[in-house]
């Protein structure tokens, strides 16, 4: 199928547009005529989310229409989900993401939680003034692929470190990738402290997931 | 002027609810007088005529715990030592410090407690030796909603606050005042959302209820310590809305709506006692001012050390206070950034108190070049112009429930914004358009009581995580 017509089919449009009714309705009369899970979700759903970063990050979209965006996908995904378990698929990734200890500031991570999940990753969500020993035992838990953290105080910041530590002792270092974010975050930081990846907004953060899981 | 009728939220409380406007005219609504002045801690005036820099500074990254106690309490000595020599060296006339507590020094208010009289003792010695008038403001920050859902009316965090309010006077403050997050559990997915009715839910419904319960208590510590009870801030939901906008999360129609729908919710500190000045962060504060007449501070250009924003000068048109919102203690190549700030401050307070001091026509010349800089640039900008402010505030007193008066705040906002474009005088950026069309909609079907509101909200927020019985709901 030719990009322009991908971009013209129903259910592409609907992702888009952040139809949730729509985009269930569509995905399960697909999955009826026996279409394959899998290409509903990478012919037209995840490029339909792609169109979607882009748009935002031309300033087009705001939030908002990501996160209906987003919803819509998810819907979907409700439907597809089993069925892509039942045949052996595994998400993208895990991701266990969560604000550091000390810090309740979580719009920015709530962001990024489900522009991952619209972008086909499991998200294990820890909430906010999570311990390291949390997040090692999460990775643990979910056998995640990355970890993703924010901190929007310097005073908490610090706390970063202090995962990554943990995840160090606790052994499982090697199995995650760790990404950070928020607003005093440099990836000069994510340098001094040894974290993998950093992104200053939620759709790179989605398209960073993606580098380190294909690395 | 002042409060004149009865609309408590909560039992118990006294508040009154203000129906008039202290300044009806656009053209007394100017920087550095406000109706009823506040005098604090060594004979600081406060909206008498002049212009107050008013400084705020905080930690570079550094963990906070027993540990690092001596070097954090060596950094608070540090800043203020670098400010009052800088102060006394500029012949500052007046200066106001404000110590906004971090989380640790709030759930352990020994902590905050311990930091405030070190900048006490400092301002102290800065009025003995130099003859500057000071004045020391406390902010415990709001540790609530560290436990998910916020428990907002007992609870460990909920004493910790209450215990820093009661230690405040004798640490050696002389105002108290708070960023209270009350309904911000809410406010933050409807933010995110873009969804008018549960943002004005969260902030006419649950941030009011919430602010007369915490106001009646802190009101109730600065009685019995003798100090003042100054203000109160929408930074958790205006701001975050103003800093999301900026950063092209949101559209800044939205968050000019916010902030005028977030002044209700500020009211209710005044009509529980609160004197002034308001926190600099509220930028909702030009509206508190034109209803209650207390004095405000304000931030904008100078703020650019914390956030950037749109409303850099016009932030500053009607100003009592002029601060920096907050800075970090790190190293520039002048001095630290704390001293940098505060010449900063220093610099723009003695130009507009100049003008001030020069003729009343100049001062609102200052005060409109100020406006005029900023007003057509940004709808957030233009809901702070002296007129629209006046406009606006008279369409809020209208009512007396708080719910019933963010609505109409909102409603008129939009209208207002409408117009505005149409005639020019507002610039709103193409793909905003589509927004305020989707705003108006969402508007025309908004409840029109708290009673109808909260019966809406019920099912819709029933796995939201807050509890309802926090804010006095069923």
């Amino acid at each position: 199928m030719s990009e322009t017509n991908i971009a013209e089919h129903p259910l592409y449009i609907a992702v888009l547009e952040g139809d949730a009714p729509t985009a269930k309705r569509l995905t399960q009369e697909a999955l009826d005529a026996g279409a394959n899970p899998q290409d509903l979700l990478s012919v037209f759903m995840i490029p339909a989310m792609d169109e979607v970063g882009r748009l935002f990050e031309a300033n087009e979209y705001f939030v908002p229409e990501l996160l209906i965006a987003a919803r819509a996908m998810k819907g979907a995904m409700e439907l597809i989900r089993p069925l892509l378990v039942e045949g052996g698929a595994e998400p993208i990734a895990r991701v266990v993401i969560g604000t550091v200890r000390g810090d309740l500031h979580d719009i920015g991570k709530n962001l990024v939680a489900a522009m991952l999940e619209g972008g086909g990753f499991e998200v294990i969500d820890l909430g906010v003034d999570v311990s390291p020993e949390k997040f090692a035992a999460a990775v643990k838990e979910h056998k995640a692929q990355i970890v993703a953290m924010s901190a929007l105080l310097t005073t908490t910041m610090p706390g970063m470190k202090s995962i990554i530590e943990t995840l160090v002792t606790e052994g499982v270092r090697e199995q995650v990738k760790v990404m950070i974010g928020g607003a005093p975050v440099t990836q000069r930081y994510a340098d001094e402290i040894g974290a993998d990846a950093f992104s200053d907004n939620a759709s790179g953060a989605v398209r960073t997931a993606r580098s380190l899981v294909t690395a | 002027m002042g409060p004149v009728n009865s609309a408590v939220l909560n039992q118990g409380s006294t508040r009154t609810a203000f129906r008039t406007l202290a300044i009806s005219s656009p053209d007394e609504l100017v920087y550095g007088c406000a109706p009823s002045p506040v005098i604090a801690g060594r004979g600081l005036e406060i909206g008498a005529g002049t212009v107050v820099p008013e400084i705020n500074f905080t930690l570079p990254p550094l963990e906070i715990n027993e540990s690092t106690w001596p070097e954090i309490r060596k950094q608070y000595a540090e800043m203020i030592d670098g400010i009052c020599t800088r102060a006394a060296a500029l012949e500052l006339p007046g200066l106001l410090a404000e110590f906004e507590t971090l989380p640790p020094m709030t759930l352990r208010p020994e902590w905050g407690a311990e930091i405030t009289s070190i900048l006490a003792e400092r301002l102290q010695r800065a009025t003995d030796v130099h003859g500057i008038k000071t004045a020391l403001r406390l902010t415990p920050n709001d540790t609530r909603d560290h436990i998910r859902p916020p428990l907002m009316r007992h609870g460990e965090c909920w004493d910790g606050m209450c215990r820093l309010f009661d230690m405040a006077a004798g640490a050696g403050a002389d105002l108290l005042a708070i960023e209270s997050t009350g309904g911000k559990e809410i406010c933050d997915e409807a933010l995110m959302n873009a969804d008018l009715p549960t943002l004005l839910f969260a902030l006419g419904v649950l941030a009011p209820r919430d602010m007369e319960f915490l106001w009646d208590r802190i009101v109730l510590a600065c009685r019995q310590g003798n100090i003042i009870p100054s203000g109160d801030t929408a930074c958790g939901f205006a701001n975050t809305a103003m800093v999301l906008a900026e950063q092209r999360m949101v559209p800044r129609v939205f968050a000019a709506v916010v902030r005028v729908a977030s002044v209700p919710r500020g009211l209710v500190a005044y009509e529980c006692g609160a004197v002034g000045p308001s926190k600099d962060c509220a930028y909702e504060g030009p509206y508190i001012k034109a209803i209650t007449g207390a004095p405000i501070s304000m931030e904008g250009r100078s703020a650019a050390c914390a956030h950037l924003s749109s409303v850099g000068n016009i932030s500053q048109a009607v100003c009592d206070c002029w601060s920096n919102e907050s800075v970090q203690n790190v190293r520039l190549l002048s001095a630290s950034a704390p001293v940098v700030s505060l010449e900063q401050l220093a610099y723009d307070c003695r130009l507009l108190n100049t003008a001030g001091r020069s003729s009343d026509a100049d001062r609102l010349k200052m005060r409109n070049w100020l406006v005029e800089s900023d007003s057509a640039m940004d709808p957030q900008a233009y809901v702070l112009r002296p007129d629209v402010v006046i406009r606006l505030a008279g369409e809020i007193i209208k009512y007396e429930n708080p719910y019933q008066r963010t609505r109409a705040a909102a409603i008129a906002t939009l209208d207002e914004l409408r117009k505005a474009h149409a005639s020019g005088d507002v610039k709103i950026p193409r793909n905003e358009i589509r927004w305020l069309d989707k705003f108006c909609k969402q508007a025309e079907s908004l409840p029109e009581t708290e009673e109808q509101i909260c019966d809406q909200m019920r099912d819709q927020l029933k796995d939201a995580p807050y509890l309802p019985s926090e804010y006095g709901l069923a």
